[in-house]
């Protein structure tokens, strides 16, 4: 039996007075890559931006539940989110590198950690660089400007500069949606890389994806999670009538 | 004659002809819009560039202003604008990232942001009596560059608020996001992410309000002065400016050469218009690359 890295209770989320995560129960296995689906506005992305507290963010955001990180609930009164951040990192639909060198993106995270040592920067920076397979494009500029780089190239790098601080679980946001079939094919293959090590949870509207890479998928609808199991069985034989709509084709 | 294939019909020549009435009446507005601007700047240009020089830019008047140059009101100018500049660019855009970055909507906010706009309604003459009275009078400033710089920063307050505002609010949601899913705290990702990546919108307009600042006479009325008999120029002295002397010498000083108040028009255009220039181009991120 596997570890579960996170396990939500029962999680409600409100915008104001919109009821948008309805009751959400679920575990999240370690190292494992569990995907999300579902139509546009169903509570996918919003489900994930409940596990590192991003929606903390959005005003007249209230959430009610228990979402256990390794047993702790993240949204207890004395949680640290800075460290809550550190440990489930987040990588986003839109390659979003930050307007400063490729090196000094990855060393973002680890600066702010306090690592200040030029080698241990640079060690680290390669790694990243190396585990993301951007090295050995970018090892010759690693002083030039991010924002020069492919939209590829950018969101691997993203991922890289996520990987910098060390996080246990990484949450993706459509993450190849503004991506060719080449660079997502790129992001597909790094993903099933990264999960010997971290924990991959990843919203996607593309069926075919979370076919391909996940080990369980849910199905989002109207805020509730209509089902969760592995990917096979929910892709073979659905439970729900619901989800086989969905994922014959006949809404959404 | 080769038949139109589409066919012109008079009721679109009608349509075309219509168009071509409506397009020559936008030009002539245009037009009309601009032709004050250039007779403005050609008659400045025309009358105040014989006396352009070295020594009217750079050398103190002689002879009650009648003689000489007016190097003292430009380098007062500056001093004037670069204390502006240090009062409006901390206040502008620590408050501009307060409001765009840290508030939350409540009355609070809203209550900040009607008195920015408010401040932006406030006439340039009073904005010179409150700062003569608050600044000279009431913390003692006197009738010093000190106070004309204070009050001048507070008259561009709003405008340096409302730009940085904008350019921070500008900045795409996923960069904020980025940083703070890193484990930034909010100081951190506004620092390093978003500032940078507002500054061109942030210089715009703290240059935009510089040139507003550089031409106003009324905020300083009650400080500044015409001339200076020694030496002097620094903060704890009377401020001259450009905008004032134009408005003293033109009022104050009998048998004063036309040609040389075009003169001081001339060298304050130039000095507003470089301001200006510098908003409106400006371009570029500025945000610096570190080496590793």
């Amino acid at each position: 039996m596997s570890e579960n890295k996170f396990e939500v209770k029962d999680l409600h989320l409100y915008y104001g007075s919109f009821h948008a995560l309805k009751g959400i129960t679920m575990a999240i296995p370690a190292r494992r890559v569990v995907a999300f689906i579902g139509p546009s506005g169903c509570g996918k992305s919003t489900f994930l931006r409940t596990l590192n507290r991003m929606n903390d963010l959005i005003p007249g955001v209230r959430v009610q539940g228990q979402v256990l990180l390794d047993g702790r609930d993240i949204y207890a009164p004395d949680v640290d989110v800075v460290a809550l951040r550190q440990r489930v990192g987040m990588v986003f639909q839109r390659p979003n590198p930050f307007p400063m060198s490729i090196f000094d993106n990855v060393a973002y995270g680890p600066r702010l950690l306090g690592v200040r040592d030029r080698n241990a920067l640079r060690r680290i920076v390669g790694e990243c660089l190396e585990a993301v397979g951007l090295w050995d494009e970018v090892r010759s500029r690693l002083d030039a400007s991010a924002l020069g780089l492919s939209g590829g190239q950018q969101q691997r790098l993203c991922i890289a500069r996520c990987l910098a601080v060390e996080p246990e679980v990484i949450l993706m946001d459509e993450p190849t949606s503004a991506l060719d079939p080449v660079a997502t094919a790129k992001i597909e293959d790094l993903i099933l890389r990264l999960k010997e090590r971290y924990t991959i949870v990843i919203v996607t509207h593309s069926m075919q994806q979370a076919a391909r890479i996940s080990d369980y998928t849910g199905f989002f609808l109207n805020g509730e999670l209509v089902e969760f199991g592995p990917t096979g069985t929910l892709f073979t034989n659905p439970r729900d009538q619901r989800t086989e709509d969905y994922i014959t084709g006949r809404f959404g | 004659m080769p038949v139109a294939p589409l066919g012109t019909t008079p009721g679109l020549r009608r349509r075309l002809r219509r168009q071509a009435l409506g397009f020559a009446l936008l030009t002539g507005a245009a037009g009309a819009v601009a032709l004050p601007g250039i007779r403005l700047l050609g008659e400045v240009l025309r009358r105040g560039w014989p006396v352009l020089g070295p020594e009217f830019l750079l050398a103190p008047p002689r002879d009650f202003l009648r003689a000489g140059g007016i190097g003292p009101a430009v380098l007062g100018t500056l001093l004037l604008l670069l204390g502006a500049l240090g009062v409006a660019l901390p206040l502008g855009v620590g408050a501009a990232l307060y409001l765009a970055h840290y508030a939350r909507p409540g009355p609070v906010t809203a209550g900040i942001r009607v008195a920015v706009g408010g401040l932006a309604a406030v006439p340039p003459i009073v904005y010179g009596l409150f700062g003569f009275s608050l600044f000279s009078v009431a913390m003692g400033l006197g009738r010093t560059a000190a106070a004309g710089a204070l009050t001048l920063g507070i008259l561009v307050l709003p405008t340096v608020i409302t730009a940085a505002e904008e350019a921070l609010a500008g900045v795409p949601r996923e960069y904020r996001e980025a940083a703070l899913a890193l484990g930034a705290s909010r100081w951190q990702a506004a620092r390093r992410v978003l500032l940078p990546l507002a500054l061109p919108g942030i210089r715009s307009g703290v240059a935009l309000a510089l040139a507003r600042a550089a031409g106003e006479a009324a905020p300083i009325l009650f400080m500044a002065a015409l001339f200076r008999a020694g030496p002097g120029g620094g903060l704890g002295d009377r401020p001259l400016a450009l905008a004032y002397h134009l408005y003293a010498a033109a009022t104050q000083v009998p048998g004063l050469p036309p040609e040389r108040l075009y003169g001081a028009a001339l060298v304050l255009l130039a000095l507003v218009m470089g301001l200006m220039a510098l908003a409106l181009g400006g371009g570029g991120g500025g945000w610096p690359e570190r080496r590793p």
